[in-house]
């Protein structure tokens, strides 16, 4: 059997384990109310993907969580090359991002709620998440370019644009990646759990919040189910595109 | 022209250069011979501008400048080709130079593989390659010959020889046989100071 077909077989075995003991669960409660069963919660799920609304809904979240981490990447890359110049702009900024990592979300999330508009908060939380993640990998990646080809670029005088692509970058990148790897699911999750406090119009917050307050706990499940399926969509097709942008100047690391 | 003054430069606790003068015209050979740890290459450094004198003079006039470190320096995400054009414009025939000078330096056969791939003599052979490549005024290279077995070193000298023409030379060596067979003037270094 090809290998990669076998992990595939036993990440299938792996899912339908819990799908069992999920099922039994559901069982021994005996009440949907309580814990509804797998196959109620896909029905419900495929029923909701029947509605024009439950595609629209999932839209935005997805937007508005995304803009926030885009924003977090490209202000963590400029902050990152900032610091990486100033020391004393770095002693200043450190202890902010140490505490925003260590700061729970949910205080976050209710301070926002009072200096923002409620549409602005989840994508202000996501942003705030991916930051520090961002800012410090690619610290750390900027930190660690080899001096010595730095001085390989002086003595020959490379132009700027050459160093940026030639060692720069390469040396970046790798940093960056693990980066988006680790901040991409914290920014979706942060950004969902902002729309359950606040919810905004047309959210998957608000949706989770409205089965919640009428006890529609299988609808609670689904829409939970449709986090966690965009949550793996999202994250597989960015760190696709990010390995893809990497593979041109560091595809040998 | 290069031009050192009266060159001094502490690192640490220790005088690494003691008032070192030295004047290198182009077509010019010289060789730096002396016992290891004696600022051979601190000197070489100050000579390309990477590090500072303490007091004294450095200039260099050269525009194009090639250097062969005692490391290779290469860039491990690029093929030994694109190690070559990393110092070469981005015009197309530099692809045409770079696939010369690998030839030259016999590393034809392994111009699409990355510098982990090369032993180290290979790896060495590349930068000379690279540095061969610029077509330098002055050439700087630091004991550039480690890592190769004698008969390469004999080719890759050949190699050296041939393509300098009318470039200066300013080469850090243990051998007094290699300075000679690269037409050098042989000045030796002790503590810091020319003896």
């Amino acid at each position: 059997m090809r290998p990669p077909l076998r992990k595939t077989l036993r990440a299938l075995a792996v899912l339908l384990f819990w799908l069992l003991i999920w099922q039994l669960a559901a069982v021994l409660a005996g009440q949907e109310l309580l814990l509804p069963s797998p196959p109620q919660v896909a029905r419900r799920l495929l029923l909701l993907a029947g509605e024009g609304e439950f595609w629209l809904t999932l839209g935005r979240s997805i937007l508005r969580v995304l803009a926030g981490i885009v924003s977090a990447v490209l202000l963590g890359i400029v902050l990152a090359l900032l610091t990486h110049r100033s020391a004393a702009l770095r002693a200043l900024l450190s202890p902010l991002m140490t505490l925003v990592k260590s700061t729970p979300v949910a205080s976050f999330i209710i301070l926002a709620l009072v200096w923002l508009g409620r549409d602005v908060v989840p994508l202000f939380i996501a942003a705030l998440m991916v930051l520090p993640v961002v800012w410090a990998n690619v610290s750390a990646g900027l930190d660690g370019i080899d001096p010595q080809l730095l001085e390989l670029a002086r003595v020959y005088r490379l132009p700027r644009g050459r160093v940026l692509r030639r060692i720069t970058l390469p040396s970046v990148l790798p940093h960056l990646r693990a980066a988006l790897c680790s901040a991409l699911g914290l920014g979706w999750k942060a950004g969902v759990a902002a729309e359950v406090l606040t919810v905004p119009a047309r959210s998957i917050g608000k949706r989770i919040y409205e089965a919640k307050v009428y006890l529609e706990t299988t609808e609670l499940f689904a829409w939970t189910a449709a986090v966690v399926l965009l949550s793996l969509v999202i994250e597989g097709l960015l760190l696709r595109l990010v390995k893809g942008l990497g593979k041109g100047e560091n595809g040998h690391a | 022209m290069l031009e050192l003054r009266e060159v001094f430069l502490r690192l640490g606790d220790k005088q690494v250069l003691r008032g070192c003068g030295l004047r290198l015209s182009a077509g010019e050979r010289i060789a730096l011979m002396g016992p290891s740890g004696c600022g051979k290459t601190t000197l070489l450094r100050v000579a390309l501008g990477l590090q500072a004198p303490d007091s004294g003079e450095a200039r260099c006039s050269f525009r194009r400048i090639g250097a062969v470190f005692q490391e290779p320096r290469l860039l491990g995400w690029c093929t030994a080709e694109e190690n070559i054009n990393l110092v070469l414009s981005d015009k197309a025939e530099t692809m045409r130079d770079a696939a010369f000078w690998l030839d030259a330096l016999e590393l034809g056969e392994v111009r699409t593989l990355y510098p982990d791939e090369l032993s180290g003599g290979m790896q060495q052979r590349l930068s000379i390659a690279r540095a061969l490549a610029l077509r330098p005024e002055l050439l700087v290279m630091d004991e550039p010959f480690k890592a190769m077995d004698e008969a390469l070193v004999l080719r890759v000298r050949q190699t050296v020889e041939r393509s300098l023409s009318a470039a200066a030379l300013l080469l850090v060596t243990h051998s007094e046989e290699e300075a000679q067979a690269l037409g050098c003037r042989i000045l030796r270094f002790k503590d810091g100071r020319f003896e």
